[in-house]
């Protein structure tokens, strides 16, 4: 069996939305996903999944402040993905905010392209903020971005980050959470993508992370602990981190509650699909399970 | 050419002078600190606009990421700190936030080489720029006095792009007249001579020209001096036009000689005009507790080392050194540094 793969041109707006609209864009994101992995032959499928549901309601349900059609706009949030390993959801989530042709999708992890297998700034992606693949060292450059926003230039942008929850046994994490903490860095949404999988088994085993919630606490962050893929838990985060931004001086920690391949039955929760692409017949699959989920 | 010595200052000195006049004319420079301001000398920018200055405590990682979130919001982040700490610790952040990113941070690495001194090997940073140099979209700088490190602070903060700039604990002669320009990537020939070619940087500056008065006292050689502040973008023009004129070299740097200036000067003659080279620097070893001068003896990094180089470097062409000979020819190989 083979498939004709196509990205057909699609956008969404950024705007305020009831919970059920994020259900079609979130499928069409993770099947971008599916089908840019699959072309790919190589690429994470898991974690990118995984976080569809978080980065959908950010980016199309009017939280961060962007401009697609004009991408250095002074006035922008900004976003950093340092869990850069993710990037296919990222590149999805641009095109579809109409960064770029969605047909680029296609290009993904291919020789000239623009979509990096890690994100890369030297191929001038519009909406890439900073490369990062490199554990630990995005969400250290998010907090210089969010100080230099807050502190230095005090205007109202804010900064949002995704890391893994195996990313935090980086201790460059830590490095940057103390510095956020004590800095009291208030615009800087940290998004822990805690779906408990890395590449070598659940993170519990290989290192435990744990009580994220208590060490983030420690650090001087406000937390809120959330199912990921629960459209209303989301959308209250990110509100209460606009609220806490202003009142409580306190950077955010949003711990996001989610599973690795959510959206594909095979893949849900299974750490072996951190790091691999989808073959044509495991694609077919995944692509019906989510057609039938957007028909419903 | 005669060197009048000036004063007697450390380059950190220069830096944190550099930096604050940068601090004046650009609203948009601002410093990361890592715990050791007052050595590295960037209180006084501290002093002088706290609201620009962001301790970060003793975290370099973390302080060179965090630079680079500065230079993505526009701003030209100078962050400082020991150099053993400011490229070895946040190596990977150089690598991939910094260079692979290309933005414009200034990382300034202090206390380097062995005249730290008392502090001994774990602070004597001496591979620095082996390892940097091969770090794509990188300039890297190695002034060799008080004026000419203040007057490269400023001119690197004036262009675009990632910078690392090596400097120093100990005084030493200042003797680059303090109106004499600074060009970034341009070789600065401090005394005119065919006899042999000394290729030095930083500290070894001075020892180089120490080194070419007694070539000439004692010898009548004439030596031509070349200042290698820019290790990158490297000058071959001025490097290879030595080579074709003096026909050899010493190399001289307070720095591991693999990969160091030494590599440099070798890659760049080897390719284009191969002459007989000399290296004085570290011989792949660490340093160890002591004063300055006492380190500079033990480890031969003086000009006594380099006038010694030289006399072996233009013996070594008088025998009839040709870069393209048969293997046969081989008169000597030797394996020690």
């Amino acid at each position: 069996m083979e498939l004709e793969v196509s990205f057909e041109q699609l956008t969404f707006e950024n705007k305020t939305r009831q919970l059920e609209e994020y259900i079609p864009i979130a499928t069409e994101i993770r099947k971008d996903i599916i089908k840019s992995l699959l072309l790919a032959k190589s690429g994470h499928s898991g974690g990118p999944l995984g976080i569809t549901d978080v980065l959908t309601v950010l980016f199309f349900g009017g939280f961060m402040k962007y401009d697609s059609q004009n991408p250095n706009l002074a006035t922008r949030d900004r976003f950093v993905l340092s869990a850069g390993h993710m990037a296919p959801v990222q590149y999805s989530i641009l095109a579809r905010a109409g960064y770029f042709p969605c047909d680029e999708l296609k290009t993904l992890r291919k020789f000239g392209s623009r979509l990096q297998g890690h994100p890369g700034l030297d191929v001038h992606l519009p909406g890439i903020e900073t490369s990062s693949g490199s554990l630990g060292q995005g969400i250290s450059i998010a907090v210089g971005m969010a100080m230099s926003d807050y502190m230095l230039d005090k205007n109202s942008r804010d900064v949002y980050c995704v890391t893994g929850d195996g990313e935090l046994q980086e201790g460059a994490c830590w490095e940057a959470a103390m510095c956020a903490g004590a800095h009291k860095v208030s615009n800087l949404c940290w998004i822990v993508d805690n779906n408990d999988c890395q590449i070598d088994g659940r993170v519990k085993d290989v290192l435990s992370v744990y009580p994220i919630a208590d060490k983030f606490k420690a650090f001087g962050f406000e937390v809120i602990e959330i199912d990921g893929h629960n459209y209303e838990d989301i959308t209250f985060a990110l509100n209460k981190f606009k609220e806490n931004r202003n009142n409580n001086l306190k950077p955010t920690c949003i711990i996001a509650k989610t599973y690795m391949g959510n959206g594909v039955s095979f893949m849900h929760d299974q750490y072996k699909w951190h790091g691999n692409p989808p073959n044509m017949e495991q694609a077919i699959t995944a692509l019906n399970e989510l057609n039938m989920e957007q028909g419903n | 050419m005669n060197f009048e010595v000036l004063g007697n200052k450390p380059t950190r000195h220069g830096f944190g002078e550099g930096l604050l006049a940068l601090g004046e004319s650009n609203p948009n420079v601002v410093a990361i600190g890592a715990d050791v301001t007052g050595s590295v000398m960037t209180n006084l920018f501290r002093d002088k606009f706290p609201d620009r200055f962001f301790s970060v405590g003793v975290a370099e990682q973390n302080a060179t990421t965090i630079a680079v979130g500065f230079a993505l919001s526009g701003k030209i982040p100078f962050f400082s700190s020991y150099s053993a700490f400011a490229a070895f610790r946040n190596a990977d952040q150089l690598r991939v936030s910094v260079c692979y990113n290309d933005v414009n941070v200034k990382i300034v690495g202090g206390h380097s080489g062995i005249t730290v001194g008392p502090d001994g090997a774990t602070h004597q940073s001496l591979e620095e720029i082996s390892f940097l140099r091969a770090l794509p979209n990188l300039t890297l700088v190695v002034p060799c006095d008080y004026n000419q490190t203040k007057k490269a602070t400023i001119a690197i903060g004036e262009m675009t792009g990632p910078v690392f700039m090596r400097i120093g604990r100990s005084p030493l002669p200042t003797f680059i007249p303090e109106d004499k320009p600074f060009v970034l990537g341009e070789a600065e020939v401090l005394t005119e001579g065919n006899d042999v070619a000394l290729f030095a940087n930083g500290i070894m500056v001075w020892q180089a020209i120490l080194a070419a008065k007694e070539l000439k006292a004692r010898k009548g050689i004439n030596a031509r001096v070349i200042n290698i502040h820019t290790i990158k973008p490297l000058d071959y023009e001025t490097v290879i036009k030595a080579a074709m004129e003096c026909g050899a070299a010493v190399t001289a740097e307070e720095h591991q000689v693999y990969g160091g200036l030494s590599g440099v000067i070798s890659e760049a003659v080897c390719k284009n005009y191969p002459i007989p080279l000399e290296f004085v620097g570290m011989k792949d070893t660490f340093g160890g507790s002591g004063e300055p001068e006492e380190l500079m003896e033990k480890f031969g990094l003086n000009w006594k080392a380099i006038y010694a180089s030289a006399l072996k470097a233009m013996e070594r062409r008088d025998k009839g050194f040709s870069g393209v000979r048969k293997l046969t020819e081989i008169p000597e190989f030797n394996e020690s540094l």
